[in-house]
């Protein structure tokens, strides 16, 4: 079973995952405080806020330049290391999907890739670096996998969610590698990376979201 | 935590609004997070461009004026400004000779500036870059580039907008910012923690009867946490773990930087000032200038750093520069 996905589909998934993001700001500033400043919260509400401020505009838009203009967005809000990697992840996204009106499954898995290597393009980090590429990479992986190995798009998205849980909670035992908790080396154990968190809410929030067009 | 603030989402717009308001003789926005000069870009000379997250007055808008920066893009609490910021005020500083950026070197500001800059190349404006990675307590003496930027900010910045005055080229005036960096070492100890406002919870807790040495500015934590002992054992400590790092010899000058973090008052930067110009002249070290205050804070934290500067000619001839900025004026 495929999935179909309309630009209004994606502006209301986007305004769940803004919200979702709101929801868990204490969550993810908590995290960071363990490993950084203590602002991913904060860095990722305002981003969002700003994108929730964006949707209304791009009603009837098509899913590329929806999803360029979130990126773009986040660029330009938030600042900190979130705005250049999350934004030129939806960035990328959006590129791979350009002037559609509409998205199916193989286009998610466009999506999702084009998504991956942006982030890795703008930040260099690589799995095992305790960084939100420990739950996005695997989550594209299992997600491209499901999807060309013939299983449908929800069971697929099912698998995504499970892989970026797993690389989500992975970053606890790792040692960072990136970023200013990097300085702390062997100190980072014990710890889940807020990036790799962030990434899971979105991740899930995006699976939930379209799960409900399931008929 | 009390704050004197209004909407903890805001602080930093209002800030700024408060900012340019005070020190209209000094400033002028050129973007909602981007400040220049009043007068301006002045033509052939190299336009000098800092910035990075908000929360650590004077740095970095109380340094834009005469002798040190042409321009600063704003960030929010202790987060990059993102690229807009940094490209309109890196544009208005441009007067024909390029621009230089110099900021701590953190992963965040890497990428903004980095971005900015590509764009500004593309616009034909040349942008060098000078990270500050003064901090001794962030990586091992081997791995420097990996070390934050912290207090040593100061003297570099410093010292870039003294040669860019100069007339110097772009390229020398990157030249001197990276001597001044090479020859700067910071170690800082924190005595309580700060609270992002909008995060609204401290960063970090320490109990009434310890410290943190090594911390970063942004309460990152540090290399050690202990009881908290009497100053002179304090500043021994913060110099030592300097002068294991760098070196200097008996007989060489430096200047020194006793930086407060946010709320300690200046009786005790003086009092800790004061050991570490016992220790320095019981080495033969000669001390050329010394700036005792808050140069580079993290909000309300209470704790100092120790920053020294290992100087030659031409860095003491641009650290005797005069200097006229909002929060900083040298004669």
């Amino acid at each position: 079973m495929d999935v179909t996905l309309t630009g209004k589909d994606f502006i209301s998934i986007l305004n769940e995952i803004a919200d979702a993001i709101e929801k868990n700001q204490d969550y993810l500033s908590e995290l960071d405080s363990a490993l950084g400043d203590g602002d991913h919260g904060v860095s990722m509400t305002i981003g969002w806020r700003a994108v929730k401020e964006k949707l209304p505009e791009l009603a009837g838009k098509d899913i590329g330049t929806i999803l360029k203009t979130v990126g773009m967005t986040l660029v330009s809000s938030v600042g900190a290391a979130m705005g250049p990697l999350y934004g030129t992840g939806f960035m990328r996204a959006g590129m791979a999907v350009d002037g559609k009106q509409e998205v199916t499954g193989s286009d998610l898995v466009k999506m999702f890739v084009a998504f991956r290597e942006g982030v890795v393009a703008r930040g260099k980090a690589n799995v095992g670096d305790k960084t939100m590429v420990d739950t996005i990479h695997p989550a594209v992986e299992a997600f491209k996998t499901a999807m060309e190995g013939g299983e449908d798009v929800y069971s697929a998205l099912d698998k995504a969610v499970a892989a970026g849980e797993a690389g989500m909670k992975s970053t606890i035992n790792l040692v960072s590698k990136m970023g200013r908790s990097s300085r702390l080396g062997e100190r980072t154990i014990g710890h889940q990376d807020p990036g790799a968190t962030s990434s899971y809410i979105m991740l899930k929030t995006f699976a939930d979201a379209v799960k409900r067009h399931r008929g | 935590m009390k704050k004197l603030i209004n909407d903890p989402y805001k602080v930093v717009d209002e800030m700024l609004e408060g900012f340019v308001n005070a020190h209209p003789q000094y400033v002028k926005m050129v973007h909602p997070r981007g400040v220049i000069r009043a007068n301006g870009p002045k033509e052939g000379k190299v336009g000098v461009v800092i910035g990075g997250g908000s929360g650590h007055k004077p740095a970095f808008i109380g340094y834009v004026g005469y002798g040190v920066a042409d321009g600063v893009a704003v960030g929010n609490v202790f987060a990059s400004p993102p690229p807009d910021p940094i490209l309109a005020v890196t544009k208005a500083v441009n007067g024909g000779a390029g621009v230089l950026y110099s900021y701590g070197n953190y992963q965040g500001d890497i990428m903004n500036f980095d971005m900015a800059a590509e764009m500004a190349e593309m616009e034909g404006i040349p942008v060098e870059t000078v990270l500050v990675t003064d901090d001794v307590a962030s990586a091992p003496k081997d791995q420097v580039s990996r070390r934050r930027g912290i207090a040593g900010d100061f003297f570099v910045f410093k010292i870039a907008g003294a040669k860019a005055e100069t007339m110097a080229s772009l390229a020398e005036v990157k030249a001197a910012a990276e001597k001044a960096n090479a020859n700067t070492r910071t170690m800082g100890v924190a005595l309580t923690s700060c609270t992002v406002p909008a995060a609204g919870k401290p960063i970090f807790t320490l109990a009434e009867d310890e410290m943190e040495i090594g911390l970063g500015v942004h309460g990152e934590p540090g290399v050690r946490r202990g009881k908290l002992e009497p100053a002179d054992a304090v500043a021994e400590a913060l110099v030592a773990h300097i002068l294991e790092d760098m070196p200097v010899g008996s007989g060489e000058e430096v200047a020194v930087l006793v930086n407060g973090l946010g709320a300690t008052p200046y009786m005790e930067l003086y009092i800790m000032f004061r050991r570490v110009a016992q220790i320095l002249k019981e080495k033969g070290i000669r001390i050329y200038r010394s700036y005792v205050g808050e140069y580079v804070t993290s909000l309300e934290m209470a704790g100092c750093s120790v920053t020294l500067m290992r100087l030659d000619d031409e860095l003491k001839e641009l650290l005797d520069f005069p200097a006229d900025t909002p929060m900083f004026v040298q004669r």
